[in-house]
Formats: structure tokens, C-alpha cells, sequence
């Protein structure tokens, strides 16, 4: 095969992992912040699901995860089995969105109560509380373990191999098996490094935005 | 005069422990009264039940006539209604000990927001009003700085600024010159005094005794959770009836 179809093909399969990458994130970062509420909760009964929750998505593997959400369908309910691209982003949004939780959570609970008390008495609503002065200091603090989680993520995209979503990485090996050839793995490095330079890039970029006070 | 706050019959307890047992005070309008007492006898318990920080667990808080917090003949307290509750809260400020600006808003920005999001103010009046009470703090260069980029006297006039900028009836301060260096002490003090010439009405809870007998009408000392003496400073610090009174005065002697 040619350098150049095997980087076509290639660019294809990180089409699908971006689309993974971006949509993973666009729904758990959000969904991330409501577990969070969730696992806050001054409610028992919402607080213990929320931990039960967050304790699975954290101590089972994303593989495994993956694959309960596919297959899980079919041999628990005997329904149809879902989308495999779907599958891929219930699984990922559901374990990412445990991962920030906690993250937003220790980001919440470092927050000083001298500062929502000084919006109290000034008047401001738990909602503007929330939003104008907590959250903006929450995201300051939280961006380096976000951070990490997004980096994670980029490479994480290649757990979507075992449903078979053709992703970047399960190309390469697709490739790299039928042309007796450590090429296609190679490149597909180079392509995750790629990636996450461009993640570290961005996200450094939004810490120096942020800098401005502390 | 016009009674800007009355608090009556007013208990708190936390886990059990009495913090305040039975405190009731009036606060005149353009009264300034000086909370003084030795640690831990329940001063910034006060004034976080008048600010309603803290729920009293029983007794009256009345701002100009209106109850905020009332008792029922149950013993259980009762809240005004919400829509009253935040107008009487627009009623009083708060100067807290460790200032609490937020750190992500410029000077500026800091004292200007709360009467634009939650008074709905004009931000071209709004940022005007916010300009002349940093000028009146002597902050006028300092708008665009940010909080941790300012001295703790500068905080602590940022803060004051923040505070006057809602308008309020009663000011309240509680240690406002506690956590500043003490050679930034000095102009704290003297802000509050303008402000006392101004007469705005205040409550503060101090330790600096001398401060106190300058700057306020009415002194309240509290230990253990009552008021043991109050009065016009001339009485409870210039000539302090009652035995423990003068024995936390001694300590700020010589
Ligand atoms: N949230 C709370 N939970 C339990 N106990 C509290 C709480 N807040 C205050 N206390 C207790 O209430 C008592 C009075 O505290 P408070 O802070 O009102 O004293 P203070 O007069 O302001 O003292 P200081 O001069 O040191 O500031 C103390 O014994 C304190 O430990
Ligand atoms: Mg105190």
C-alpha cells in the first residue's frame, strides 16, 4: 500500500476519533457538572446512587464499560443492539462524565464560604452565585486535571477497537495485520502525539488566559 | 429617630452550646455602636444571625420597622416571605474580617456587580457610582487592578467600597482591621471614621478599645453570650460599672 492511501485511510479512521473526542467531551463536561450536583447532594438517597455510580465508572474498565453498553442491550433486555458509533459515545460520556464530577467536586468544595457568603449578604441569588462567582473560579482551579482527562481521552479513543467502531487505531491494525507492516502503527503515533500537542497547546493557552488572577 | 435595626430576645446555640443567650439591641439611624468582648463570646455569632448568615434559633430581627426573622407562639421561628426578605436584605452590608473580594473581578468590576446583577442598575450609572466611592476610598488608579494584586488596606477599602455601593441603611463590620498588617490598620480606621462623620449608620465589632471610644455613640460589651454593659463609651470604657467589663478593658491597658 502507498504512503499516501495509507494515510488517507488513516485520516479517515481520525475522523471518527475526533468525532469521538469532541462529542465525549461536549456532552460529560456538562453531564460531568449535574453528577457533580448529584454526588453534593444533601438527599442520601441521590448522594449513594451518584457515589455508586461514579465508584463503577472509575473501577471498571472503559473497555469493559464499552461493552456492556453495546452488547448489554441484546443480552439483558433482548432488545436490538444499538449503533455501534453510538454505543462508543454512551460509553465514553457516561465514564468521562464520573471522571469530572470529581473533578468539578474538588474544584467546588476548594472554594472559600467566605465567598458565597459575601454574595449573600450582597445579594446575589444561588444561581448568580453559582455562575458569576464560584464557577469561574472552579474552572481556574480544575484546568490542570482536566487537562489531564482530555489527554487521556485522545488516547482513549482507541479503546473503541473492541465494538469494532472504525476509529483511527482499529484501521491501523486492520492495516498493519493484512500488510505485515509496523507502518500503519507508526504512523497512527504519530497522529495521537499530534493530537495531544494540539490539546496540551489549546489548554496551556486557556490556563495563560486565566492567569490574571489568583 | 428612626430605628434602623432592632434585634429582640435573640438565642443561637450550636450543637447544644449557648452562643447568644437572649441579646436585645436597637441601632438608631446614624447610630454607630462598637461590639467589644473577649474571643469566642459570640460577636461575629451576632452579627452573622443580624446579616442572616446564621439562622437564630429564636427571637426578632427588624430593619426599619419590617421583621425579617419573627418567633411564632410555637418557639419556632418564622421567615419573611422571600420577595420581603430580599428587600430587607438590601437593608444592611457586610465587611468581613478576610475582606472576601472575588478574585476574578477587577477592583472595578468587584464593586459594581452585585448593583448591576442584582439591582438591575444601569451599568453606565452603575460603573459612574462604582468610580466615586473608589475615589472616596482613594482607590481611583487601583479600578482595573485585581484583588490579590492590592495590599490587605487596599482589600479592605475595595470591600468597603462594595459594600456602600448597594446604598445601605446599616453597615456592619466585623474585625475589619483584624487580618491587616498593623501598620495598614491606621487607614482602616480612619475610612470608617469618615464614614461615622457622614453618619452612616454602623455596627463593628472591634478589638482596638480606643478606636471604639472615638468613633462610636453606644458600646456593647458582650461575654459569655449576654450583654453584660453597654452604654455610651464614656461610661463603659471611660468608667466601666461592672467587674468584667473592667477586667477585659484592663487587658488593653498600659
Ligand atoms: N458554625 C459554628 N459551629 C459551632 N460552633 C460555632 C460556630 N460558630 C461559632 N461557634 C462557637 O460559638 C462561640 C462564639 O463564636 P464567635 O465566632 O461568635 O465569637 P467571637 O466573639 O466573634 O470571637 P472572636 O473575637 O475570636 O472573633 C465560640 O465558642 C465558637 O466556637
Ligand atoms: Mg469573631
Amino acid at each position: 500500500m502507498e504512503l499516501s492511501v495509507l494515510l488517507l485511510k488513516l485520516t479517515e479512521g481520525m475522523w471518527i476519533s475526533t468525532k469521538i473526542f469532541v462529542l465525549t467531551l461536549l456532552f460529560s463536561l456538562p453531564l460531568g457538572l449535574f453528577v457533580a450536583f448529584g454526588r453534593m447532594s444533601k438527599n442520601p438517597f441521590i448522594m449513594n446512587i451518584v457515589k455508586l455510580y461514579i465508584s463503577v465508572m472509575r473501577g471498571t474498565p472503559l473497555v469493559l464499560q464499552l461493552m456492556v453498553v453495546y452488547y448489554g442491550p441484546y443480552f439483558i433486555f433482548k432488545l436490538s443492539t444499538p449503533d455501534r458509533f453510538l454505543a462508543v459515545i454512551i460509553g465514553f460520556v457516561l465514564n468521562y462524565a464520573a471522571y469530572f464530577a470529581e473533578i468539578y467536586r474538588g474544584g467546588i468544595e476548594s472554594i472559600d464560604i467566605g465567598q458565597y457568603e459575601a454574595a449573600r449578604v450582597l445579594g446575589y441569588n444561588k444561581s448568580q452565585t453559582f455562575l458569576k462567582i464560584i464557577f469561574p473560579q472552579v474552572v481556574k482551579r480544575i484546568l490542570p486535571a482536566v487537562t489531564n482527562e482530555v489527554i487521556t481521552l485522545v488516547k482513549d479513543t482507541s479503546l473503541a477497537f473492541v465494538i469494532s467502531v472504525s476509529e483511527m487505531f482499529t484501521l491501523a491494525k486492520a492495516i498493519a495485520s493484512a500488510q505485515r507492516s509496523v507502518l500503519p502503527y507508526v504512523v497512527a503515533g504519530i497522529f495521537y502525539y499530534v493530537f495531544n500537542f494540539i490539546v496540551a497547546v489549546v489548554m496551556e493557552w486557556w490556563e495563560n488566559k486565566l492567569a490574571y488572577f489568583s | 429617630m428612626v430605628k434602623y435595626l432592632e434585634i429582640r430576645n435573640l438565642r443561637k446555640s450550636f450543637g447544644g452550646l449557648g452562643v447568644l443567650k437572649d441579646i436585645s439591641l436597637k441601632v438608631e439611624e446614624g447610630q454607630v455602636v462598637a461590639i467589644i468582648g473577649p474571643s469566642g463570646s459570640g460577636k461575629s455569632t451576632l452579627l452573622r444571625c443580624a446579616t442572616m448568615l446564621e439562622t437564630m434559633d429564636s427571637g426578632e430581627l427588624i430593619y426599619l420597622g419590617e421583621n425579617a426573622v419573627t418567633t411564632g407562639d410555637d418557639g419556632k421561628i418564622v421567615l419573611a416571605p422571600p420577595r420581603k426578605l430580599r428587600k430587607i436584605q438590601s437593608y444592611y452590608g457586610l465587611v468581613f474580617q478576610n475582606f472576601n473580594l472575588f478574585p476574578h473581578y477587577s477592583v472595578l468590576k468587584n464593586v459594581t456587580d452585585a448593583l448591576i446583577t442584582v439591582q438591575k442598575k444601569n451599568k453606565i450609572e452603575a460603573l459612574e457610582l462604582g468610580r466615586e466611592l473608589l475615589q472616596k476610598m482613594a482607590l481611583e488608579d487601583k479600578e482595573d487592578a485585581y484583588p490579590h494584586q492590592l495590599s490587605g488596606g487596599q482589600q479592605q477599602r475595595v470591600s468597603i467600597a462594595r459594600a456602600l455601593a448597594l446604598n445601605p441603611k446599616v453597615l456592619f463590620f466585623d474585625e475589619p482591621t483584624s487580618a491587616l498588617d498593623p501598620e495598614l490598620i491606621g487607614e482602616i480606621l480612619q475610612v470608617i471614621k469618615d464614614l461615622a462623620a457622614e453618619r452612616m449608620t454602623m455596627v463593628i465589632v472591634t478589638h482596638e478599645i480606643t478606636f471604639a471610644r472615638d468613633v462610636a455613640d453606644h458600646i456593647i460589651f458582650i461575654d459569655g453570650g449576654v450583654i453584660v454593659e453597654e452604654g455610651p463609651p464614656e461610661e463603659v470604657i471611660g468608667n466601666p460599672q461592672n467587674e468584667r467589663t473592667r477586667a477585659f478593658l484592663r487587658r488593653f491597658e498600659g
